[in-house]
């Protein structure tokens, strides 16, 4: 093709692509309230964060560009953050595929049973989801004394002597932090599976029967699993998102910072470099690398559901 | 054919139907232990509070916790509980109503039309699925600061019109509830888009409006509004509540009624509309 060719056919294609975008020009007109929020209120922000990761930024001075140091010392300077990054790594590690599996089977195990007592079961396991600020209850019940619940049963039934600081000693912080994570991580996503069940056909279910599914298990495999597919997609970039950002768990049960950083995660670091020591630059490199994590996470897992039931 | 929906399933085993209860109830129990506490603690005379070993409910049940909460809250400073209130219930409302049409109109053209752009602003918004509010918090506050908007109620309110969640929700709600005949149908009768999307595809979606208010109300409610605002008469309920929760030991009756008294609204909202989110959810599948 010569150059003149190309030329006329790039300019035949802007031709046509201006003539659509003109005759959906109502689109747009619809679109528009929330493209303009969307991008000043979570697409710029990312974009800013990319930016100042590449700068010292202390708010009061205008931002210097020094490259990639804020990387260089995320990695080789920064102890604590290799703390926080090992932290977040085995929560998200543990939360999130059982945290997953867990929803999954939950909601399965409800859909199992009579419709009249679902929408019952459903409410006692979202609710911890909806209730918002529970931390109180959490540490009332870890408290260190003897009349924390937990203790208190404990001790009742020897199984300890003392009153152990579940909340302020090193040894126990990440444990408690996961098992509270786990009780908050049913999430949307576990809604979206209760419906999915709802909506495969029961034709499917008896032609399934008549096929020689014999016992539950091998319907769940069989039938139920390849239809759910978009659900454990959508259950996926949830468990995700949760996992890799736990905080608030950490920062009300343990406080913030936590004893000897023990239960310190990259979003805590972050909010420590970002609203205490205003760093902005290396606080914008927390939350890149993060982001960065978390979306690879997420293709990755994608890539992996796409072959399930093949 | 039909037989085998009415009854029991035929390859279901006795045992196997106990067995899920029997799981089902133990791990629900988990599930509803602190939210059972948190019931039964609000109700907790003091002496009931500090027993040893500690009783998980409560005997003489008393609403002294929830006087204690309202005295503490209305003489702790100059800002009433009322005031803490009404921040509370007006941005929740506005940031809801908001959200509920500014996702919808959105989620309607992204449905039902293909043009320019839209595919990668849809892709954009399912990632943005995974934001959390930290993440975004330090450039946020700069944005906030450029508009002006840092110590306002708009804040809070005009970021929840984006809620990803929502405009998510809804457009794969819409895309797979509403058939495209019924909107050309409407058009050849001469009707206008504005009017399609009011007349015919919002009466439609009730059930992923009620969808979308419920977990609008549910990030709205618990925000403490700290993020952007300074100034505490106009921060949010949460944040009075925390402030009752921090006095220690003494105020764990107070802090135990405050809690509860937080999670009752969007509790409420989601057994009314229970039903309804699920309808919606069925709808929730990330495709491809």
């Amino acid at each position: 093709m010569s150059y003149a060719n190309w030329r006329a056919s790039k300019k035949r294609q802007a031709h046509f692509l201006w003539k659509d975008i003109k005759e959906h020009r109502t689109c747009y007109l619809f679109l528009a309230p929330y493209a303009i929020v969307f991008t000043l209120f979570f697409i710029a922000p990312v974009l800013v964060s990319i930016g100042y990761s590449f700068t010292y930024f202390n708010v009061l001075q205008p931002a210097r560009f020094i490259g990639f140091q804020n990387y260089i010392n995320l990695i080789l300077a920064d102890d604590i953050f290799l703390t926080a990054v090992k932290n977040t790594f085995l929560i998200a590690a543990i939360t999130g595929p059982i945290g997953y599996i867990m929803a999954f089977i939950f909601a399965w195990l409800i859909h199992e049973l009579p419709r009249s007592i679902r929408a019952i079961a459903v409410l006692v396991f979202y609710a911890p989801t909806i209730s918002g600020q529970v931390y109180l209850i959490w540490s009332i019940i870890f408290s260190g004394d003897a009349y924390g619940y937990f203790n208190a049963y404990m001790v009742e039934f020897g199984f300890i002597d003392n009153p152990i600081l579940w909340l302020t000693d090193p040894r126990y912080m990440m444990i408690i932090v996961i098992v509270v994570q786990l009780w908050l991580s049913l999430g949307a996503g576990f809604l979206s599976f209760i419906a999915g069940l709802n909506t495969i056909p029961a034709d499917q279910y008896e032609a399934g029967y008549v096929d020689g599914v014999r016992n539950r298990w091998q319907e769940l495999w069989y039938i139920t699993l390849p239809n759910m597919k978009s659900m454990l997609m959508f259950g996926a970039v949830m468990a995700i998102s949760q996992s890799f950002n736990t905080a608030d768990v950490s920062m009300n049960l343990c406080g913030f910072p936590s004893t000897d950083y023990a239960a310190h995660t990259v979003v805590t670091h972050l909010i420590d470099y970002g609203s205490t020591r205003f760093e902005m630059g290396y606080a914008s490199a927390i939350a890149t690398v993060l982001f960065a994590v978390m979306y690879l996470c997420n293709k990755f897992i994608q890539r992996a559901l796409m072959r399930l039931g093949t | 054919m039909k037989k085998i929906k009415a009854g029991r399933q035929p390859n279901r085993s006795r045992a196997g139907d106990v067995g899920v209860a029997i799981v089902l109830m133990i791990f629900g129990a988990f599930f509803a232990f602190p939210l059972v506490y948190a019931i039964n603690a609000a109700f907790k005379p003091l002496n009931e509070l500090f027993i040893y070993p500690p009783k998980l409910f409560v005997r003489n049940p008393t609403t002294d916790n929830f006087s204690d909460l309202f005295l503490l809250l209305n003489k702790q400073g100059v800002i009433t509980f009322t005031r803490y209130m009404f921040n509370s219930v007006f941005v929740t409302t506005v940031g809801t109503i908001g959200h509920i049409i500014v996702a919808s109109m959105a989620a309607y053209v992204l449905a039902k039309y293909r043009f320019p752009g839209s595919r990668t602003f849809f892709a954009a918004v399912t990632v943005a699925l995974m934001f959390t509010g930290y993440v975004t918090q330090i450039p946020g506050y700069l944005i906030m600061a450029k508009l002006g908007w840092t110590n306002t109620y708009l804040s809070l309110i005009i970021p929840a019109f984006a809620s990803p969640m929502g405009l998510f929700l809804m457009k794969q709600f819409m895309e797979s509830s509403i058939p495209d005949v019924l909107i050309e149908a409407a058009k050849i009768d001469g009707a206008k888009e504005g009017k399609v999307f009011i007349s015919i595809v919002m009466p439609l979606v009730k059930p992923a409006i009620l969808t979308l208010m419920i977990f609008s109300i549910q990030a709205l409610w618990n925000n403490a509004g700290t993020t952007y605002i300074y100034r505490d008469e106009l921060k949010m309920l949460p944040f009075a509540l925390q402030t009752v929760g921090a006095g220690g030991v003494a105020r764990t009756g107070a802090a135990s009624a405050a809690t509860l008294f937080l999670m009752i609204p969007p509790l409420t909202c989601f057994i009314l509309a229970q039903s309804n989110i699920v309808e919606t959810m069925a709808s929730s599948g990330i495709k491809e």
